[in-house]
């Protein structure tokens, strides 16, 4: 069984019909018992990142997502509350990615929020295995993680980011693989396969 | 590199549409849920939904019908057509919207945009606004369709929405909708230039090459277009191969 976290940060309907599509069995859960046994945990998340952590802290989920051992995925806001910090509302969250997330510099001549579809290089996780360097996965975001020894993936967006991360059994997403076609897809097909 | 999105623009009355007569392999060209599957097969990077709807139990249909196409499509997509409180807002975010365009309402009570923004982000509000080139030399947003001018320039317009909350700017102008004739490239470049969020252009497109001109001259961020793709013309696909064989940047 997969538990998709519901934290209150958004819809989760595009993860449910994904996984659905896939033919995969899921549950919506912040039940911390029903995400101990869950064999794949999903933490999505659309918003803010000090007001997931909030969430995050009122569900009293923070010990019980560090202390899973099985795959985890975090995807956008979900992944950047796995990391050390946010500049968005200057959280400190779970620090499970060796990362900091930072907002794009006003400074970029690209526009902020990236949106649309972008490119990802430099593939190194079994998470994106069955993908070419280059393949099309779609963004929404203003803050981005900042590249480190878990990169498992990088976009260019004015600066070059994580635009995947690994550490031990955590994944993490900044782009939205549920939006992304065919590509993601795949990507959440090895998440369930891993 | 971000690539040029492609747009497919789909009307939908009592849950089907209106256009895309000319559809190979579709068993009914009229479902829109369908259509949509294939736009997104033949490489669209978006759907845009628009609800041309007339009555509230067309409306109740449409939300079902938005309800489909998130179970079914795996692209972004955006509705719009009569949003005029947060609770229409709320109620296409349910369903499973990406996004939500308004329009005349936002002209009516600009606070709505706020209102929206403030509550679901700004990747979920998208501003469109129809413009005419009027005979004082201004661009004038217009309501109900093109129908009625208003007071507002499209210029000050765009700006306001973007600092209310907008995260996108469709822009279609009522000169040059229809005519197949191209873009008003000018205007879309110097809209690009004003604003910091992405400028979607719509309305007028009759061939690649207008396409190509608008996301390179004019500078937008992403094309929408209808009848080229609904009567079989090109698929988004064959369309983006050309648009990349010219250098622009796109997912192919």
């Amino acid at each position: 069984m997969i538990a998709i976290i519901d934290y209150k940060m958004g819809n989760l309907r595009s993860v449910e019909n994904a996984l659905h599509r896939l033919g995969a069995n899921f549950v919506v859960t912040a039940d911390p018992a029903v995400i101990r046994k869950a064999d794949r945990v999903l933490l999505p998340g659309v918003g803010n990142a000090a007001e997931a952590m909030n969430n995050l802290r009122e569900a009293r989920l923070v010990e019980v997502i560090n202390d899973l051992r099985r795959p985890v995925l975090g995807i956008c806001v979900g992944m950047q509350v796995m990391c050390q910090h946010s500049e968005e509302g200057d959280a400190e969250c779970l620090g499970i990615f060796d990362t900091k997330v930072r907002r794009f510099p006003h400074s970029l001549t690209e526009k902020v929020p990236h949106m649309g579809w972008n490119s990802i290089h430099n593939l190194d996780s079994k998470l994106l295995r069955n993908l070419q360097g280059g393949a099309h996965v779609y963004y929404v975001h203003s803050y981005y993680p900042e590249l480190c020894q878990d990169t498992i993936a990088t976009t260019h967006h004015g600066l070059m980011f994580s635009a995947a991360l690994k550490y031990e059994n955590f994944y993490g997403t900044q782009f939205h693989p549920e939006k992304s076609g065919d590509v993601g897809e795949q990507i959440l097909k090895n998440f369930l396969t891993l | 590199m971000l690539t040029k999105r492609i747009i497919p623009c789909l009307d939908v009355k009592d849950g089907r549409t209106v256009k895309g007569i000319n559809f190979v392999n579709l068993t009914d060209v009229g479902d829109a849920v369908d259509l949509g599957k294939r736009y997104a097969q033949l490489g669209a990077d978006e759907l845009v939904y628009l609800d041309i709807s007339a009555t509230s139990e067309e409306r109740a249909t449409f939300t079902k019908l938005v309800e489909r196409i998130s179970d079914n499509i795996n692209i972004p997509f955006t509705v719009g057509g009569g949003i005029s409180t947060i609770e229409d807002a709320a109620r296409l975010l349910d369903a499973g919207a990406d996004k939500i365009s308004i329009n005349s309402a936002a002209i009516r009570n600009p606070q709505l945009i706020d209102e929206i923004a403030q509550r679901y982000g700004s990747q979920f509000v998208v501003i469109a606004i129809d413009a005419r080139l009027e005979a004082d030399g201004l661009w004038h947003a217009t309501t109900h369709g093109g129908k009625r001018s208003t007071e507002l320039e499209l210029f000050s317009w765009a700006r306001e929405a973007q600092e209310r909350g907008a995260g996108e700017l469709l822009f279609t102008s009522m000169n040059h909708d229809g005519t197949r004739e191209g873009y008003p490239c000018d205007v879309y470049a110097r809209l690009s230039e004003a604003l910091s969020i992405p400028v979607i252009a719509s309305g007028g497109a009759g061939s690649v090459a207008h396409i190509a001109e608008v996301l390179t001259d004019g500078r937008a961020d992403a094309a929408l277009a209808a009848s080229i793709f609904h009567y079989g013309e090109i698929t988004p696909y064959e369309l983006k191969l050309q648009l990349k064989q010219q250098g622009i940047c796109v997912r192919v």
